[in-house]
């Protein structure tokens, strides 16, 4: 196992996640109950998305004092690679491990499509060059609308600590931020969901080119190709 | 003692929820209604009585867990039984 994807009451792309990561890109994975420790061959951690705990309170507010959160904090801290897909941002942002804060979609309404994202230059697995200047991946959240204040945010933006941008903003999200990074690049979180594009059933595949970005340095194969149908 | 803590978002922060709410009362001809934000109550009991201990009790339940400072303000009401 190198890969811990946390599984909370109420995660619903803990599965999926596991798929994508474990059989499409042969990354060894495991789904790790949240009030288990968190494996010491850990290298790399998925927090999933769904309604941790029915989303009470505010998204994430009650996973965030989940046990293994204390050890997903420390692992943050010694540089681990960790990627929180939508309620797994919305967790991230809530423990601190992330800046800011996600709110209700400014429509009110839950978004669920594949939305165009550009990619932004933050650094050399999340550029351009490597992902491409735009990107196709589902989203589907009621609370995606990102926060924060001023200066946390000029600070974001002055480190090119946003990943990916909304092409046509879907929830309020101010500078249209679909995904941010923390400034040491070991920390990332997202509203899309990558795991959900990654099969060539899928509508689109454009989740394998953001995992493997994730994944890099821990990941000793070549990037992967799409199976066979 | 009885408490009650009433969290609301920021008034910097947009509420989308509140304008929703908002814009129903002036459909319903409460057209002079403005400001409209959506919070929300939360009440429990606990021992003890009011005393700087457990405010500072009640700080740390409500920063963190009950609002986020990030996007929401609270205060809360102490009412001895």
């Amino acid at each position: 196992m190198k890969v811990a994807i946390i599984q909370f009451p109420g995660s619903n792309c803990d599965w999926d996640a596991e798929h994508a990561v474990n059989d499409v890109l042969g990354i060894p994975a495991k789904r790790i109950w949240h009030k288990s420790r968190l494996p010491t061959e850990t290298e790399a951690v998925v927090v999933p998305g769904g309604f941790s705990f029915g989303d009470y309170l505010r998204c994430g507010a009650i996973a965030r004092f989940s046990p293994i959160m204390s050890d997903l904090k420390e692992f943050a801290a010694k540089g681990g690679q960790v990627l929180g897909i939508c309620n797994g941002f919305q967790i991230l942002c809530e423990a601190g491990l992330l800046p800011g804060a996600l709110l209700r979609n400014d429509c009110i309404e839950f978004r669920c499509v594949n939305q165009p994202l550009r990619v932004e230059d933050s650094n050399e697995r999340f550029s351009r060059e490597n992902l491409g200047p735009t990107l196709s991946l589902p989203i589907a959240h009621g609370e995606g609308n990102f926060r924060a204040d001023d200066s946390v945010l000029s600070d974001l933006e002055a480190n090119g600590q946003v990943l990916l941008r909304y092409d046509g903003n879907p929830n309020g999200s101010v500078n249209d931020i679909a995904g941010i990074r923390n400034p040491s690049g070991n920390v990332y979180g997202m509203m899309p969901h990558p795991e959900r594009a990654v099969e060539s059933h899928h509508p689109v595949q454009d989740g394998l080119s953001v995992l493997n970005a994730f994944f890099e340095p821990i990941q000793k194969t070549q990037s992967v190709e799409l199976s066979p149908s | 003692m009885k408490v009650t803590v009433f969290v609301s978002p920021k008034t910097t922060v947009l509420d989308p929820q509140g304008a929703a709410v908002e814009q129903a009362m002036k459909s319903l001809g409460h057209e002079s209604v403005e400001g409209v934000r959506v919070g929300k109550t939360v009440t429990f009991e606990m021992p003890g009585e009011d005393s700087p201990e457990t405010r500072s009790k009640l700080d740390e339940l409500c920063d963190g867990l009950l609002s986020n400072p990030v996007i929401e303000d609270y205060r809360f009401e102490i009412e001895q039984g």
